[in-house]
């Protein structure tokens, strides 16, 4: 036995592994395939041994074979075996393994739920790592229901290399459980500020995926994504908030407005290319939501424009690509813009690089002009001459046509040019796209009349000289084209010079290799082209023309009688038997033209092809409703036993059923009579108007046929496009010259006064008149046509799920399933794992807390309220806030509900509407006296450069107002109900200001304060320390012109202390200033940003300094100079960091902390008002709050932590305070003292 | 999100690759096939950026690739992800590669295709950009390496032995094929990472 052992190891030495097994591959690259199947048959032996070291061995051979394209699911139990190994080594294997080649159809994965979890929760971080990253790969609905619970709880896991996984993989696991999205969406929202930057990184990348998709969802967390975007330093991160803000805008634009400016500084600051190309691409989201062109905004366009021109004319190719494509989505809005660009773009045409051509193509698209089209495309055209390789070429053909035919042909001042441009590009050989040529044939002969004439002609010509028959099959793309040629010569018959001609050339033997539905219109066609020529030769007694033409038809019919094809084969001979009728009646002098193109009179009305749909479902219609009664289930039964045993029943049964139905069919075709004869758009039978067309002025310049055999796009005999670009311009400079002349005229009549009149040296767009008098027929549409009707959506998209409020507060019901010991058979994880969950989940805890309990019974008060605040955790999420869910600012505005959840919409909306500018502030602060009090009665009058803005904003405060009312009175009515249950629920965790808004709105807030002022400028600044770097503190400075001057060369100067400098670009001495990165027109604001660096913090210290600047006016300019100095407060040094109550508990129990105290008395104001101040002014969290009691909590940059213990009672505030540092904590008392001095 | 990453070299053969969506093994490799076509063709100083894999579905993707010496580094990503941000990633990923396999060459790829699966695990995670600090990565592959190590113990001594002497069989086990020019040029993101 024991020898067995020894000899399997020896063996097992002698196993393949991944490595021999590649080298094997190699070796026997001729029978691959052979050796392979040996080495899977290896494979299986080993699986079936015990020894794991083996099993793992031969699954990391299988993964391998996966990768080559080699099923491996028949290991897939072996797979689960060697991830349950307790090694680590085989555990990784196994599931990677699993990885690569399990998905939801794989039935062993429901034996890994347990495995899985129980690694999840193993002491070895690598172990959990392994697993989260395993189950990323195959998470299926099932999995994802039994472990979120346990990922969540992960999220929070002390080690950070395992919460940015945890927090990464739960969008997975939102994806196939929707349902926990809204549970565990406050603990990811959480991690957005975790210290550690991957997990942040990872909660950015996890709620922008989500966003991305439902945005309107995640505009409430605007405010925080705005303020990282301030803060964070990471490019990954800072990547991604810009993207999620570019799908955000759309939805609000006033998000955009306040985005602008921290965007384009920082593409004036940045220096990674990937950054800077992002942060281009939402400033363009944000113009586009912005739409109307602000006068202020056109810089920011002009800035992108420039930036975007610099990447394109880089060497990098994808700088180049990139630049391309950001540029085609400005050009939507502001096409004027990129158009100066034109030179550029027409350059990467020629570019070597096919996906910079056809970035460049796409861009081509909006900058035609009137003026320019014909010169484009043109150029266009020599490109599909040079162009190798099909797709692009077709590429270039598609392009062609859609730059044409772009907004109902607006650009295109010739028709007739166009018409020949698309003769031209029938030469093209095997092009996919005959079809759309021949379909923009057929929309401009129908649309615009005057150019039929010259379409008939062209089409006829097309028809006969048959270049398009001669090719082989692979110019069968193109022979589309005839379809629309026959159609047109048909249809507009009358135009033709020589009907006869035509009628020859679609009869000939050759049309019979066309395919069918081509044949089918040549047949149709060629009957209206013989009413046509009946009708000619009627009145002019020559008979012997008409009965020529009729054998004609006659002789060449019958070849399309045998046709194949069944259309062509019912068209032929039924007109064939019309012609051999007709001849009977000519040779009896019976005159029959009129009755002919009776057959084909008519004119046809061009249909928007959305019409139909449109159609409004009359009153009374129900589409659903069955038309016959369905089959019943009894029915289909006896279906089968029919031919044993038949019954009358059911017949009768039947029959009564059809009873009915011929009722309601009689009654329902009445019904359709009616509609139909009240819609314009079934055909009718009247006699429709004639066919009057205006003569086409300019028609008589068609073009001389020109035959150069050189140029290879020619057709012999057709018009050449090119000279349309000539006679186009002759036209235009007549029409300039004429114009001239008038103008001269009209100068002298009005006797050449006011100066100089603008030479209007290029024409504007509007000088240039089309060629032909066109009217192009609108599409028609049902009169009373529906909305547009937008559900293009996907209803197969996972990401439709997962559009789920989060705003609502959460039900008693949403909570995630917890494991329990009997798992009953299954249920709906909803409804009931979610009782069980809870009270598991609930006895779990308070075991928990026992034993704690017994460890240290010290702090019984402590622990009972933190058992009071675990229990609201988890029981009931913090007051429901609301019933009604934030839609959008939309709706906030229209409905404003008298709930308190309009509260966190209008914050918001107050954090949008409250530019970073002190004026809106200043508004802010006093809006009882500034706006309230303003009464309607000057709304309209415009006052500033954004009155909707103000008004909007004015609007706002009203309903903010009025909801404060309303929710007073709620309140109360709350309050008492309160008082009844004994006041357990009203504790806050972790709650910043927002939370507290819940009890009464607080009076808005600004850190910002006053820096220095004179008569041009005005700065104000704030103070916030830099979570990344323990030793920098970022001053924003916001710059407000206050004169009528132009401010520009501002230079920002700081006297350095010992402890403190201003950071300087490289090379800079420490006595030169900072140049402002922006001028300031009049009336202007804006914020500038300057790093200093600080090496003590624990003293509050001022600095003094200078900003220079200079005024100009329009006549001068002067130097200016103003003093001010930054108080660097030690309040500045906190950073805002959110703690937990046990943390919080055991760093008081430290006894690192020294402590310190404070009283306030005489102040009058809510204690949530109290809490909010401090938060917001000096950088707390609330950690926990109880009644009149609130613990604190926030941490310097340099990790000092501060605690507070915050208690209330008859207008007195007493606030101990624990801090590792005393002075700090002596400074911070004394300016928290300051600050409710103040007030 | 990144859709998938393959690494092959410049005949189409598979190196890596990992989907992070689940198609089944044919048209994986059809997949695979496809995209070598696509970018194989396409010139060096040429953009990296491809529209149109016909596979890995839709037209919101696009391929995003660099090209070493012997070898191509493919992402199919959506457009949630910054074009240039995944080219520093694939720098990123071959640098941690040329830092973990020392001189990293397409053998080192052939034959230890589980240890790049274990270093890229550390990077992409299910799709999602996990970790782009290339310290860190090192940092945790060493870690679970040395893991890995003491696990085997003495009992892995033997087999490491066997593999030595296998090794000694193969005169022709070419060593320096390296991956070539990895200090192409970076879009200067790297250097505030």
């Amino acid at each position: 036995m024991a020898l067995k052992i020894v000899k399997g190891s020896i063996d097992r030495m002698f196993d393949k592994n991944l490595q021999d097994l590649v080298r094997g591959i190699r070796n026997h690259k001729e029978d691959e395939a052979k050796y392979i199947s040996t080495c899977i048959d290896e494979i299986k032996q080993e699986l079936k041994q015990d020894n794991i070291a083996v099993k793992a061995n031969a699954v990391c051979k299988l993964t391998y074979l996966q990768m080559l394209g080699y099923d491996i699911s028949w290991a897939a139990f072996n797979i689960v075996e060697v991830m349950s190994s307790s090694k680590f080594t085989y555990k990784r294997i196994g599931y990677l393994a699993a990885s690569q080649c399990f998905h939801e159809g794989t039935d062993v994965i429901m034996l890994t739920t347990n495995q899985i979890r129980k690694d999840l929760s193993s002491p070895n971080q690598y172990d959990t790592g392994v697993a989260l990253t395993g189950l990323s790969c195959f998470v299926t609905p099932d999995l994802a229901r039994d472990l979120a619970n346990d990922i969540m709880t992960l999220m929070s896991h002390t080690k950070p290399y395992i919460r940015k996984k945890a927090v990464l993989i739960m969008y997975k696991v939102f994806l196939k459980y929707p349902e926990s999205l809204r549970p565990a969406f406050p603990r990811l929202k959480e991690k957005l500020e975790d210290p550690d930057p991957g997990v942040q990184s990872a909660a950015v990348n996890v709620i922008c995926e989500l966003a991305r998709r439902n945005p309107k969802n995640y505009l409430s967390l605007a405010p925080l994504f705005f303020k990282l975007m301030t803060s964070s330093t990471n490019n990954w991160v800072l990547i991604k908030i810009i993207k999620l803000f570019g799908a955000l805008t759309p939805l609000e634009p006033r998000l955009g407005k306040k985005l602008i400016e921290p965007l384009t500084n920082l593409i004036h600051s940045t220096s990674a290319m990937s950054l800077l190309y992002e942060c281009v691409n939402t400033v363009i989201a944000v113009l586009i939501s912005l739409s109307s062109g602000m006068p202020n905004h056109s810089a920011s366009i002009q800035l992108c424009v420039q930036k975007l021109r610099i990447l394109i004319e880089d060497s990098d190719q994808n700088l180049k690509y990139l630049g391309l494509l950001a540029m085609s989505k400005i050009l939507k809005t502001h096409p004027k813009s990129v158009q100066s660009h034109k030179d550029l773009i027409l350059q990467c045409l020629d570019d070597k690089d096919e996906s910079i051509r056809l970035r460049a193509l796409d861009l081509l698209y909006g900058m035609v002009s009137k003026k320019n089209l014909m010169e484009i495309v043109k150029k266009l055209m020599l490109h599909v001459d040079k162009a190798e390789g099909t797709t692009y070429r077709d590429e270039l053909l598609t392009k062609i046509i859609d730059i044409c035919s772009q907004s109902n042909y607006q650009y295109i001042t010739n028709f007739e040019w166009y018409i020949s441009i698309l003769v031209e590009l029938t030469r093209l050989e095997g092009t996919r796209h005959g079809h759309l040529i021949a379909s923009q044939m057929l929309d401009v002969a129908i649309r615009v009349k005057a150019i039929r004439g010259f379409a008939v002609a062209q089409m006829a010509m097309l028809l006969d000289s048959g270049h398009l028959l001669t090719g082989n099959m692979q110019r069968n793309g193109i022979c589309e084209v005839l379809y629309a040629a026959a159609w047109i010569c048909g249809e507009f018959s009358e135009h033709l010079d020589d009907p006869m001609q035509t009628l020859e050339a679609m009869l000939r033997p050759k049309v019979a290799s066309l395919p069918g539905h081509i044949q089918a219109v040549y047949v149709q066609n060629a009957a209206k082209l013989f009413a046509t020529v009946l009708q000619k030769h009627e009145g002019a007694t020559d008979s012997q023309a008409a009965q020529d033409t009729s054998q004609l038809l006659i002789e060449r019919l019958p070849l399309f009688v045998q046709s194949a094809n069944l259309e062509v084969q019912e068209r032929a001979s039924c007109i064939l038997q019309l012609v051999k009728y007709i001849q009977k009646l000519q040779q009896k002098d019976v005159e029959v033209a009129e009755e002919v193109s009776a057959l084909f009179a008519g004119e046809l009305n061009p249909v928007a092809p959305k019409a139909q749909k449109k159609v409004p479902v009359p009153e009374g219609l129900d589409l659903d409703a069955w038309i016959n009664e369905p089959p019943s289930e009894s029915e289909s039964e006896d279906e089968k036993p029919k031919a044993v045993f038949a019954k009358e029943e059911p017949k009768q049964s039947r029959a009564r059923h059809i009873e009915v139905d011929e009722k309601e069919l009689a009654r329902r075709r009445e019904a359709r009579k009616q509609e139909q004869a009240n819609n314009p758009f079934y055909i009718k039978s009247s006699p429709s108007s004639q066919k009057v067309y205006q003569d086409a002025p300019g028609v008589e310049h068609i073009p001389v046929v020109q035959i150069d055999l050189s140029v290879p796009l020619k057709v012999p005999g057709m018009p050449m496009s090119e000279q349309y670009l000539k006679l186009e311009e002759e036209r235009r400079q007549k029409e300039r010259a004429d114009k001239k002349k008038k103008d001269k005229k009209k100068k002298k009549r009005e006797k050449r006064g006011k100066g100089k009149r603008d030479d209007s040296g290029p024409e504007s767009e509007e000088d240039i008149t089309p060629a032909h008098q066109v009217d192009i027929v609108t599409e028609e549409m049902p009169e009373n046509a529906l909305p547009s009707d937008d559900d293009d959506k996907d209803p197969n998209d996972p990401h439709k799920a997962l559009d789920i409020d989060l705003d609502k507060p959460l039900a008693d019901s949403e909570k995630l399933p917890v494991r329990t010991h009997r798992r009953e058979v299954l249920k709906s994880p909803e409804e009931d794992g979610d009782q069980d969950g809870i009270t598991q989940e609930a006895k779990r805890r308070s075991s928990k807390e026992k034993k704690e309990k017994d460890r240290k019974s010290k702090e019984e008060e402590k622990k009972k309220k933190k058992k009071k605040h675990k229990h609201v955790v988890e029981e009931e999420p913090p007051e429901p806030l609301s019933e009604e869910p934030v839609q959008s600012e939309e709706s906030a505005e229209v409905a404003a509900p008298p709930t308190s959840t309009s509260a966190e919409a209008s914050d918001l909306d107050f954090w949008l509407s409250s530019a970073p500018v002190p004026p809106p502030i200043k508004e802010a602060l006093a809006p009882k006296t500034s706006v309230a009090a303003a009464p309607d009665s000057e709304p309209d009058v415009p006052k500033d450069a954004e009155p909707d803005e103000e008004k909007s904003l004015k609007n706002k405060k009203k309903k903010q107002k009025k909801e404060k009312d309303e929710k007073k009175k709620k309140k109360r009515h709350h309050h008492h109900h309160h008082h009844g249950d004994g006041g357990g629920g009203d504790s806050v965790q972790n709650g910043t200001v927002e939370e507290e808004e819940e009890e009464e709105p607080l009076p808005p807030m600004s850190n910002y304060c006053l820096l220095a002022e004179n008569s041009y400028i005005k700065m104000v600044y704030d103070i916030q320390g830099n979570l990344q770097d323990g030793s920098q503190v970022v001053v924003s400075v916001i710059f407000e012109n206050k004169s009528n001057s132009f401010l520009k060369s501002m230079e920002f100067n700081v006297l350095d202390s010992l402890n403190s400098k201003l950071q300087r670009p490289e090379g800079a001495s420490p006595h030169d200033g900072l140049v402002v990165p922006f001028q300031l027109p009049p009336g202007v604001s804006n914020e500038a940003r300057f790093v200093f660096s600080v090496q003590s913090i624990v003293m509050p210290q001022k600095l003094k300094g200078t900003l220079t600047f200079i005024v100009k006016s329009e006549d001068s300019s002067t130097h200016e100079k103003l003093d001010f100095k930054l108080h660097f407060t030690c309040t500045s040094y906190l950073i805002t960091t959110p703690c937990y109550s046990d943390a919080y508990a055991k760093l008081l129990e430290s006894g690192d902390l020294k402590s310190s105290s404070l009283k306030l008395e005489g102040l009058n104001m809510p204690f949530h008002h109290l809490l909010a101040r401090i938060c917001f002014h000096h950088h707390f969290s609330v950690v926990e709050r109880i009644d009149s009691c609130a613990s604190m909590y926030s941490r310097s940059i340099q990790g000092h932590h501060v605690c507070l213990l915050v208690k209330t009672a008859n207008q007195t505030v007493s606030i101990d305070a624990k801090c590792d540092e005393p002075s700090l904590l002596a400074n911070v008392l004394d300016e928290i003292k300051q600050t409710f001095s103040q007030c | 999100m990144i859709k998938a990453i393959l690494i092959f070299n410049n005949h189409g053969k598979p190196r890596l690759s990992k989907f992070y969506e689940h198609y089944n093994e044919d048209i994986e490799q059809q997949i695979i096939r496809e995209t070598f076509h696509l970018v194989s063709k396409r010139d060096e100083n040429v953009c990296n950026f491809l529209e149109g894999g016909l596979l890995i579905g839709g037209s919101d993707n696009k391929l995003i690739y660099r090209h070493y010496a012997t070898l191509y580094f493919v992402f199919c990503v959506d457009s949630a992800e910054s074009e240039l941000g995944i080219l520093d990633l694939i720098q990123v990923f071959v640098e941690t590669l040329d830092k973990c396999f020392e001189n990293v060459c397409e053998l080192d790829l052939i034959f230890h295709v589980d240890k790049v699966h274990h270093i890229l695990a550390e990077m992409v995670m299910g799709g999602m950009v996990l970790e782009t600090n290339m310290n860190e990565i090192i940092t945790q592959v060493d870690a679970q390496v040395k893991m890995e190590r003491s696990e085997a113990g003495i009992a892995g001594a033997p087999a490491r032995a066997v593999s030595a002497v296998k090794n000694m069989n193969l005169p022709e086990m070419p060593k320096n094929i390296n991956i070539g020019d990895i200090s192409i040029k970076v879009n200067l993101l790297l250097q505030r990472l």
